[in-house]
């Protein structure tokens, strides 16, 4: 199928149903995209695609918002589930787990979160505790999970446990899908930075798995998590959609209506910044366009990081960008910082008005802190593309060839 | 979609690199340094017989390829890579955009074959030191004289301006700008060499006293010199790609084999994490380069804009690289031996080449609505 040929596709969908229509929600609308196989076109015929190069869901996604008023942004809709839970399930997951749980995945009927990272193994998820038991049917689960996002709304969660503490770290771990709802799975929220709980910390105790939502096979569970991690660093290293969007859009619009008082020259260099920062973001926007052209199928490889990285480091570069802008009266943080979930009281993240942009820049300024940890930090990401894609040689390891069991850790 | 290189481009990519890395080795680029030509007639001359490329973008009714910007970016992209020693920026890409661009007819049937075929070479003498890179600022007026015209003042930094056969001149002519074309033996014409702070790209001082010159353009030729320039920006911004690719190869490569401490000094992150930040600047510079030549030329202000972003990020990323392959070669990155300092030259000088990052930010900054209050 080519280009006009996806665009006419994208069209008879609308005909169908629109998602401006008084009525139609998210779910509805994308109900239908999935079964029109336009929710992800590289994905086979009745998973939500028509089995095409990737790079063809720009056009479909050019062509909705070039003819809708409403667009839902898959990352808002389900994060974690869309841009991670989807290509996992997709290349490892069994028939039947992917019928039940790809398409609502895509509506955002069930949302997902991704239990890796523990107390004791972050930057070293490989290196994590939660352990996994075989009993009959069932694998058995304990341990502490953290700083899982989403966990207190979310249905599926993608757990790495490890299952042989004898062997060396990356060879004992396996890949489950965790019914979030399952008796034993307790959340408790965690509080960050600007007094919101995005994410949690999830006790599992005796948690029962059937054996058969296993992703991938017993000890093989770190493969499994390489692709979800890679697939994370890519939707977190993608940019704007957009030519001069994202929050680079905001930092003009905000630049533009400060009354903040600045001399000649501090206008000038602030200016000068800004352009730079543009420059920059339409940079990244186009090298993952370039990423996208040259990648034919499949999950996103080590050059992922490149786009991670420098969204991360660019992003929060904006936002203080956007505290120059605004002058003096970045010193009020108008919300405050009262502990709760987002979601309630004001919505810091979507801006209408002159002092709403502000007061999202504000936000962001602080949530942003987060961009250069979650999904891998920048450091983990460096080496990364120093040593996966440059070929430059790693550190030595102190961790690499003896059991898990034995590795110092804290 | 924008950014795929056909079958035919990476064909083009390969010839051009397979010939310079036979015809532009290190040592063939030291010898050309030392020069005060500058290149080698010989090689120019089979560059443009074999490889086609002194026309490359010259319509095919006057001899060339009649090819476009992706081409010339690949071309000086490849050229970048091994610090090419050649005429190609000031003739074959500046001086032959402005005739495409700006000329008349009959200038171009004159001029442009013999520039194709690589008989003779030309340049593009704009820049005035009061303002170098800004058309608007230029001051030197032709006296007309009969048919003719009369210059007078002082053209800088005009590249390969002392070894051109052919000089093109921006001038004024009452309220317009005109491409004037001088004798190079013409009377009152002085050319002189100066020591560029990058050796491998010679400029010259050009002086006018009451010099003939003849009117090549007709009508207000800025809109097609500011054209024939928004090109040469981009053409540069593609050869300080390939510059900082080699310089982000070279440290790579000493990195995985210079030893300190017992072990590559590529596995200490402090050297690593370099590498990797060149990795990003590279891949956006390219991002940045490809994205101009991918610009519909028929659309002028998205042009100059793609090319005004293009140049002042490609710039800062040469720059950047070619000092940080310094730091990371250590007491040997500082010889005269090692070709490190090469591309620090090149990168510096290309980075002031037609104006600052800086000024070209500006024009981002007025064209996207970045404006002063
Ligand atoms: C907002 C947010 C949301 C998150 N959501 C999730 C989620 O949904 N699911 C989930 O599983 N996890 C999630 N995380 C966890 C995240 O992946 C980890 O925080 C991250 O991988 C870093 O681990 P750590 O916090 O243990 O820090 P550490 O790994 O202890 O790192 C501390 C510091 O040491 C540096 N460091 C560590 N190792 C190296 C090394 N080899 N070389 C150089 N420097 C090194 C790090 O770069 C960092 O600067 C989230 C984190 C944040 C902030």
């Amino acid at each position: 199928m080519n280009e006009s040929e996806v665009r006419e596709r994208t069209r008879k969908l609308l005909e169908e149903i629109h998602p401006d229509t008084e009525g139609v929600d998210h779910v509805a609308f994308r109900t239908a995209q999935f079964n029109h196989g336009l929710a992800m076109v590289s994905y086979p015929e009745g998973l939500g695609g028509l089995d095409l190069e990737p790079k063809m869901q720009a056009v479909v996604n050019d062509e909705l918002q070039k003819n809708c008023k409403v667009f839902y942004e898959s990352l808002a809709i389900n994060p974690i589930g869309i841009g991670m839970g989807m290509p996992t399930l997709l290349t490892y997951g069994n028939e039947n787990l992917k019928k039940d749980l790809m398409r609502r995945i895509f509506t955002g009927e069930d949302i997902w979160c991704q239990l890796f990272s523990e107390p004791s193994a972050g930057s070293d998820v490989a290196g994590l505790a939660m352990r996994a038991e075989r009993d009959g049917e069932d694998w058995v689960l304990n341990g502490q999970k953290v700083w899982t996002t989403l966990a207190h709304i979310s249905k599926w969660g993608m757990l790495l446990a490890r299952t042989n503490p004898d062997v060396p770290k990356h060879d004992g771990l396996s890949y489950f899908l965790l019914d979030m709802e399952a008796p034993g799975v307790e959340v408790r929220p965690l509080y960050q930075i600007t007094g919101e709980a995005e994410f949690n910390e999830v006790f599992l105790n005796d948690v029962r798995i059937p054996a058969d939502r296993m992703l991938g096979k017993e000890g093989q569970g770190w493969r499994v998590a390489i692709t979800t991690l890679m697939n994370e660093r890519s939707a977190l290293g993608g940019g704007s959609s957009r030519k001069g969007g994202g929050p680079v859009a905001l930092l003009m619009k905000i630049l533009e209506e400060s009354d903040a008082v600045r001399t000649a020259s501090e206008q000038a260099i602030l200016e000068d910044k800004v352009t730079d920062l543009y420059i920059r973001a339409e940079l990244l926007r186009l090298t993952t366009l370039r990423a996208k052209a040259s990648q034919r199928s499949g999950n996103p490889g080590p050059e992922g990081s490149v786009g991670k990285v420098a969204q991360s480091e660019l992003y929060q570069q904006v936002w203080e960008a956007c505290i120059s802008a605004i002058g003096d009266d970045g010193l009020v943080y108008e919300p405050g910082y009262e502990l709760r979930r987002p979601g309630e009281g004001d919505d810091l993240r979507s801006a209408s008005d002159a002092a709403g942009r502000r007061l999202t820049a504000k936000y962001q300024l602080l949530r942003s802190q987060a961009n250069t940890i979650e999904g891998g930090t920048s450091e983990i990401m460096r080496n990364i593309l120093g040593e996966r894609v440059l070929g430059l040689p790693g550190e030595p390891r102190v961790d690499k060839e003896i059991p898990w069991k034995d590795v110092p850790r804290g | 979609m924008i950014f795929e290189f056909t079958d035919e481009h990476e064909e083009l990519r390969r010839t051009v690199r397979q010939f310079l890395a036979n015809e532009s080795d290190e040592n063939t680029v030291r010898e050309l340094m030392a020069d005060v030509r500058g290149y080698n007639p010989d090689t120019w001359k089979r560059i443009a017989e074999e490889l086609g490329l002194a026309g490359l973008i010259i319509p095919d009714a006057h001899g060339g390829a009649d090819f476009g910007l992706v081409e010339l970016a690949i071309v000086m992209e490849e050229m970048g890579r091994v610090l090419l020693c050649s005429p190609f920026l000031s003739s074959a890409v500046l001086a032959t955009s402005a005739l495409v661009l700006a000329a008349d007819e009959s200038a171009q049937a004159e001029i442009l074959p013999q520039l194709a075929s690589g008989e003779t070479t030309a340049t593009l003498a704009f820049s005035e030191k009061q303002s170098p890179w800004d058309l608007s600022g230029l001051r030197m007026a032709a006296k007309a004289d009969g048919d003719e015209y009369t210059l007078t003042g002082v053209k800088s930094y005009v590249l390969d301006g002392h070894s051109a056969d052919e000089i093109l001149v921006v001038a004024r002519a009452g309220d317009e700008l005109a491409l004037f074309r001088v004798a190079p033996d013409a009377k009152g014409l002085t050319r002189e060499a100066v020591a560029p702070l990058d050796p491998t790209r010679k400029l010259a001082t050009l002086e006018f006293r009451d010099t003939r010159a003849s009117r090549i353009s007709s009508g207000d030729a800025t809109k097609g010199i500011e054209r024939a320039i928004a090109r040469t920006l981009i053409a540069l911004a593609a050869e300080q790609t390939g510059g900082a690719q080699t310089c982000l190869d070279q440290a790579v490569a000493y990195a995985k084999t210079r030893l300190q401490f017992g072990r590559p000094i590529g596995s200490y992150q402090a050297i690593k994490h370099q590498c990797a930040d060149l990795l990003v600047e590279v891949e956006f510079a390219k991002s940045a380069a490809y994205n101009a030549a991918f610009t519909d030329e028929s659309d002028g202000d998205a042009l100059s804009t793609a090319a005004a972003m293009a140049k002042s990020f490609c710039s800062e990323a040469y720059t950047k690289a070619a000092k940080r392959n310094i730091q990371i070669h250590g007491g040997m990155g500082f010889t005269w031996e090692h070709p490190a300092h090469l591309y620090l030259k090149r990168a510096k000088a290309s980075e002031m080449l037609l104006g600052s990052p800086a000024s070209h930010r500006e024009r981002v900054a007025a064209a996207v609505g970045i404006g002063s209050r």
